[in-house]
């Protein structure tokens, strides 16, 4: 009747189906959608329902995509009616409806369609639409599920899309990558930096994946930072970074951090503060396991933040902190009151808190923590009162000053109504006095006397265990207790019956007048026990403590059996070993290895080849025509260096990011200027949808650095600070300048204009620059020069350049640069010369060639280069007679510009002009 | 990833189930109902159960447990903050996440659940986005709807999903620009029973409602943002900013939004508000036992305490409370134990006592221990920790917006033990 009635609505809802009015076809879909909500089967609709999979109306499409998605698998060959209308979809020009298709297309389990969803996905993955890759990168995994035989290719793609540069894609293609081959990790390596950089604007979830990827990346790439005598701080860091010509001599110390590891660390470390518990969850572990030890400190404030989450979040956090806590105590010790108990949390949370207050506990805070400790066993949870007096025993075990109190107080409570908290006690006075084995008759007399009142099978059996154990510290006593438990012996719990055997047997070997027909009594009950543990035991106990002509050898070692010095039970934490798991994975919570667990491998002893990472850097593909990026080329001989401003000029260029640092600094020799120094701090994080200006400082020259400034929006301030610098003082600014929407165009024009016209020397007079502008001569000229061309690598010459600071006299637009030139070999060589092709289209001014060079001679010459405005560098071949050895300047755009002085009502002037 | 979702009520009945992979038999579950009834109390229910094919995390929240299933290793945080996300969005979307809310509005429920994940990978979680594909349900809308036959679902591509700030769109418009803040700080503590302070902390949530026009970008600064120990933002906000000048620069998202989140350094001496006099007693015989709770201002600055709430949560010999309260009213509940007694605003010229009597299930032992007491308080225009808003400014952005700032304190879990 039920089938029938149900039958019958199937029926009506076909007919709705099938009917020519939308609302009602809707109306249908809804009803449908409500089945499968509750777990109904509507697979019989199959039919009616993919006829509308090219509906124009988009409710009703999806409503019949979910559908789909559902029955698909079931009914295969009717499924196939409605991939062409999804083949159609994926070739509409709106980008939305190419990625719902392939979403579509992808989750239809159905084996007859992979090659064309592979073909669907290549395509895709190629799209214009950073949106549509997404979604790509997400059918990647659909289809590996579905015929893993496709992996190859499938790996193509991931390549491919590994490669993108929009943040929509990073997190989903390295989900992908995770998911079909986590163990090619060469395909990550010239994506790497890239990863790290726009790691902050990717979508959080995305950063939870990228993250755990990276760290297990760092594992086998660099090496550890743990070392003995790796004492690495910010300065040595900053040291490397600065002197090129040091390098070689630092290599040589112990330890230093490979560029790309301090990387890592850096850019992830504003993601602590990040409102996703499960991205600062990555983080910490992140941190963990690559960090060097004395940096861990940053991720505990964020950690103990996260406990004031919700119950499951704290749960999982609170086992992390467990497992942690353990192996540095010192991480938690000053948040150790954040883990106090409250009468209303969760039992498991109650637990976890004790076990990490328990591995907290030292010499200093150990009162403190007793205290506490004592108003958590009269707690009304009874479980948790018993795991509380574990926690104490811990605490006893491990700090001996205290034993004795930890002692006193569990006797104490030895005296306690409840019988949970009685046993427990009984349980870890046991224990502890095994591993005190000095004179604590007392306790045990006490325990004797209270004996009666306990029921509890397992503190009875303890107290046995005790009794006989130490029955020479109570011969009078023991005995006793022996004739009471003869006469209950039948009615008492087979561990406590084993144990009463025990007893019995060895007071028969210490004190064998007494007890000696005791013992045989308990023997005797124990023969016919039902249990059959039971007797098992005492027949063994009989044949070895009686002697009689069938007992062979054993029997005179009987009282050095059972009397043996036990070894003490070790108390140990439950979280001991948890740390062969990666933190914050599932297998970590669980402690036991799930299906899928990706092992973090151990440091590599030498670092592989950090080479690998390295990346010509391109213009990204879809830059927006406004922005003004500049790229640096990588090249060998200048690693250090070109390694650092390629990092930084990725920072920039990547339109996602732009991260600027600031700082100012006096100069020392302009003692005359007062409060010439202006320095703007501030920093951005600011996304291709806004305006996005950076200035950027470099640190030039080690010693004498200049000023940097760094503005952010306004563009007012923006100016002001700007025109008031290069009123004031001579400055390096670099600028890297990008703009992505037309939205904000208005506002940045002024800015564009300004910096430009600066950057062009301020003699392009197309800027409408109505005030005379005169250069001034620089407060200050580097005297350190750059490296162009070494003489190992020259043949035994050797070039140096560095930046004058004066207008060019080849040129306006030109940057004078002066070249020393020596000759380190032992034969003079002849006609240096720059040769006629400048490879990147720059416009150089060659200095005359130079016929001859001695042997140990130098000579020095003048240049200019016209860098367009550009910190792209500047390449060229300088040629020999034998040799050509090509060269290349990178300048940085602090040496691009010239300085002015100008009055302030000029200034203003010209700022005017400027506003846009 | 997260391969399938149940939702569970209070009693047990699987309401509602969503697959993003293959199906799995909903059998699943029953490894869930095990753990349910070992666990007694809901909250007791451990967030990861292991069975031999899957694992199964579980959040509790209003009544609902939802059951996700995860058949590969994965960050167990990552699915937590995903299940309370989706939590979230069906409260903004129904003003309530409930069982029967949930049953109303299944269709949407469906769409959102389709677009939050693709093949169990998120994919938009933010509401402003979720908001744009699928509208909320409103009582108009439903009724035109009807009548026209139109749709809630969105025809357009969610602008935000594809720009690098997802939370805001594109083309916002209002007539009123205003923006307001909301300093919410509570107040965690532990005092025992002498009424000294085991343990106290201030934690402080700034909650916006923004609803500017265009592409504002604003910035918030502090008097004193020294105070501001450990702080986490919504994503809008310009980390770097903060770290060097201490200010909050941001392109808010449209609406309702959680701005920040802070901790007060620990070395800021925490003001207690009110103080509790009470006593608690058991008697050894005729199975009853004493109550008497008086509470009174400590350190209010000033301020009058409002919504003052005592909770206890009896031991479970209390059968039935006969008290007397001076002021507000009591409730005990004999089936969960808890005792609350509502006072409302609280009078530093008469203080409010509840004094009675309890009475004990006769014949069993007298309780172990004293229940602690929960305090709730809210006090309107202070923020306990003394944070103060500096000033506001929008740029990018022509016209003047409204801005208004609001202080409250609320006792966080303040904790009086005895």
């Amino acid at each position: 009747m039920l089938n029938h009635r149900f039958l019958c609505r199937n029926e009506d809802l076909k007919e709705m189906l099938e009917s020519n009015k939308e609302s009602l076809k809707l109306e249908a879909m809804k009803r449908i959608v409500g089945l499968i909500a509750k777990g109904k089967n509507a697979s019989e609709l199959f039919p009616a329902v993919v006829k509308n999979v090219a509906s124009k109306n988009i409710e009703l499409k999806k409503l019949v995509y979910v559908y789909l998605v559902r029955y698909a698998e079931e009914q295969q060959d009717l499924a196939l009616l409605s991939i062409s209308t999804f083949q159609r979809a994926l070739k509409d020009p709106n980008q939305l409806i190419r990625a719902s298709a392939l979403r579509v297309l992808s989750s239809i389990r159905v084996p007859i369609i992979v090659p064309i969803m592979m073909l669907a996905i290549k395509e895709a993955a190629t799209d214009l639409s950073p949106y549509v890759r997404k979604t790509a990168a997400h059918a990647i995994q659909k289809l590996y599920s579905l015929d893993p035989d496709q992996k190859e290719h499938l790996i193509e793609v991931i390549e491919k899309l590994l490669k993108d540069k929009s943040t929509l894609v990073a997190g989903s293609v390295v989900m992908a990558f995770e998911e079909v081959c986590p163990d090619r990790i060469d395909l990550i390596h010239k994506n790497y930096r890239k990863l790290c950089n726009l790691l902050v604007d990717v979508e959080e979830w995305g950063q939870v994946v990228i993250i755990h990827m990276l760290t297990r990346y760092a594992r086998t790439q660099f090496v550890s930072p743990w070392r003995e005598d790796a004492m690495f701080d910010e300065n040595n860091e900053k040291a490397f970074y600065d002197s090129e010509e040091e390098r070689k001599v630092e290599q040589t110390k112990p330890y230093i951090m490979d560029p790309d590891h301090r990387l890592l660390l850096r850019n992830t470390k504003p993601l602590l503060q990040s409102r996703n518990t499960a991205v600062v969850m990555a983080v910490s572990q992140l941190y963990w396991h690559l960090a060097p030890k004395h940096e861990l400190s940053i991720i505990t404030k964020s950690l103990v933040r996260l406990l004031r989450s919700h119950r499951e979040v704290q749960y999982v956090v609170l086992q992390n902190i467990a497992t942690m806590s353990i192996q540095r105590k010192g991480m938690f010790e000053p948040f150790m009151k954040s883990f106090y108990v409250r009468s209303t949390d969760a039992t498991h949370i109650k637990t976890l808190k004790l076990e990490i207050l328990t591995n907290l506990a030292n010499e200093a805070n150990i009162s403190t923590i007793l205290r506490e400790f004592q108003t958590y066993v009269k707690s009304q949870d009874k479980a948790f009162a018993a795991a509380t007096i574990q926690a104490i025993g811990r605490c006893a075990t491990n700090i001996s000053e205290v034993t004795d109190t930890c002692l006193n107080g569990l006797v104490l409570l030895l005296s306690n109504r409840d019988e949970t908290v009685v046993a427990e006690s009984v349980v870890v006075i046991k224990k502890l006095l095994q591993t005190q084995p000095s004179q604590h008759s007392d306790i045990i007399k006490h325990m004797a006397k209270l004996f009666d009142n306990i029921t509890v099978p397992m503190a009875r059996a303890s107290i046995l265990w005790l009794m006989g154990e130490y029955c020479e510290h109570v011969p009078k006593i023991a005995p006793d207790v022996l004739r009471k438990m003869a006469k209950t012996f039948t009615n008492e719990e087979d561990i406590v019956k084993l144990q009463i055997v025990n007893l019995a047997a060895k007071l028969y070997l210490t004190n064998s007048k007494q007890t000696k027909l005791l013992t045989q009594y308990i023997l005797n009950l124990g023969k016919y026990d039902q249990n059959y543990d039971i007797r098992d035991r005492t027949r063994f106990i009989r044949q070895l403590i009686v002697p009689n002509e069938k007992s062979g050898a054993l029997s005179k070692y009987a009282r050095r059996i059972l009397m043996a010095p036990k070894p003490a039970p070790v108390l140990q934490s439950a979280f001991k070993d948890r740390d062969r798991f990666q933190l914050g994975t599932l297998s970590h919570t669980l402690n036991s290895q799930a299906s899928g667990y990706l092992e973090l491998s151990d440091w590599p002893a030498v670092a592989p080849d950090q080479s690998v990472r390295n990346v010509e850097v391109v213009e990204p593909a879809g830059a927006p025509a406004l922005r003004k990026s500049k790229t640096a080329k990588s090249n060998e001989k200048f690693y250090s260096d070109s390694e650092e401003e390629e990092e930084e000029e990725e920072e920039g260029s990547s339109s996602e990011e732009s991260v600027s640092e600031s700082e100012s600094e006096e100069n020392s020799d302009d003692s005359n200027k007062s409060s010439s120094s202006q320095s703007e701090k501030s920093s951005s994080e600011s996304d291709s949808e806004k305006k996005k200006k950076t200035l950027k400082n470099k640190k030039l020259q080690q010693q004498k650095p200049d000023i940097l400034i760094i503005t952010y929006l306004p563009p007012q301030i923006m100016q002001k600070t700007l025109l008031l610098i290069i009123m004031t003082k001579y400055i390096l600014i670099h600028i890297v300048l990008s703009i992505s929407t037309q939205f904000f165009v208005n506002c940045m024009c002024s800015l564009l204009h300004l910096c430009v016209f600066l950057a062009c020397q301020f003699d392009v007079v197309s800027w409408h620059v109505h005030v005379s502008l005169q250069a001034s001569s620089p407060v200050f000229v580097p005297e350190t020069s750059h490296e162009l061309l070494h003489r190992m690598t020259g043949k035994g010459l050797s070039a140096q350049y560095r930046f004058t600071r004066q207008p060019c006299i080849y040129g306006n637009s030109m940057v004078s640069l002066q070249l020393t030139l020596s000759n380190s070999s032992d034969q003079a060589l002849e006609n240096i010369h720059i040769s006629e092709k400048s490879s990147t289209g720059q416009n150089i001014h060659r200095f005359n060639a130079i016929e001859r060079l001695e042997p140990q001679a130098s000579v020095t010459v003048s240049m200019g280069v016209d860098f367009n405005d550009s910190t792209q560098a500047a390449n060229f071949q300088l040629c020999t007679k034998e040799d050509e050895f090509s060269v290349s300047i990178q300048p940085a755009v602090g040496e691009l510009l010239l300085p002015i002085t100008m009055s302030e009502a000029d200034f203003t002037k010209e700022q005017e002009h400027r506003a846009g | 990833m997260i391969h399938s979702l149940f939702l569970i009520n209070n009693a047990g009945d699987l309401f509602l189930e969503k697959h993003w992979k293959s199906v799995i038999s909903r059998s699943v579950c029953d490894y869930f109902f095990e753990a349910r009834e070992k666990a007694v109390e809901p909250d007791n229910v451990p967030p990861v159960i292991r069975t031999p094919h899957h694992y199964l995390i579980n959040i509790y929240r209003e009544k609902i447990f939802f059951v996700s299933v995860i058949q590969t290793e994965v960050p167990p945080l990552f699915v937590i903050e995903f299940l309370h996300r989706v939590a979230e969005t069906f409260q903004d979307y129904f003003g309530e996440c409930s069982e029967s809310t949930i049953k109303d509005n299944v269709v949407i429920v469906y769409e959102l659940l389709e677009e939050m994940l693709d093949n169990g990978f998120p994919l938009a979680t933010e509401s402003n986005i979720l908001k744009e594909l699928i509208r909320p349900p409103t009582i108009l809308r439903s009724m035109v709807n009807t009548i026209t036959g139109s749709s809630n679902v969105g025809e357009t591509l969610p602008t935000g999903q594809l720009s690098t700030i997802p939370w805001r769109r594109a083309g916002v418009k209002y007539t009123n620009n205003e923006a307001y803040f909301d300093v919410v700080e509570e107040i965690d503590a532990i005092l025992d029973k002498s009424g000294t302070t085991v343990f106290a902390e201030i934690q402080g949530v700034i909650d916006a409602c923004v609803k500017l026009s265009g592409m504002p970008d604003l910035t918030l600064s502090f008097m004193n943002p020294r105070l501001l120990d450990d702080v986490s933002f919504h994503p809008c906000v310009r980390y770097k900013r903060w770290e060097s000048e201490r200010v909050i620069s941001f392109v808010p998202p449209d609406g309702n939004f959680q701005l920040m989140s802070y901790h007060i350094s620990a070395q800021n001496l925490v003001a207690i508000p009110v103080y509790v006099k009470q006593n608690i007693s058991f008697f050894e015989t005729g199975s009853s036992g004493r109550l008497d709770i008086t509470v009174g201002p400590k350190q209010t600055m000033g301020k009058t305490v409002e919504g003052l709430v005592v909770t206890v949560h009896m031991p479970k010999v209390v059968l039935s409370a006969n008290l007397n309260a001076t002021q507000g009213t009591y409730n005990y509940d004999p089936v969960t134990k808890i005792l609350v007694w509502d006072i409302g605003k609280l009078n530093p010229q008469k203080l409010p006592n509840l004094k009675g009597s309890l009475s004990l299930q006769s014949g069993a032992p007298k309780p172990e221990e004293n229940p602690s007491l929960n305090i709730d308080l809210k006090i309107q225009q202070l923020a306990i920790s003394g944070l103060k808003v500096n000033r506001l400014d929008m740029y990018g952005e022509k016209y003047k917006p409204f801005k208004g700032v609001k202080y409250v304190t609320k006792a966080g879990k303040f904790q009086v033990r005895t």
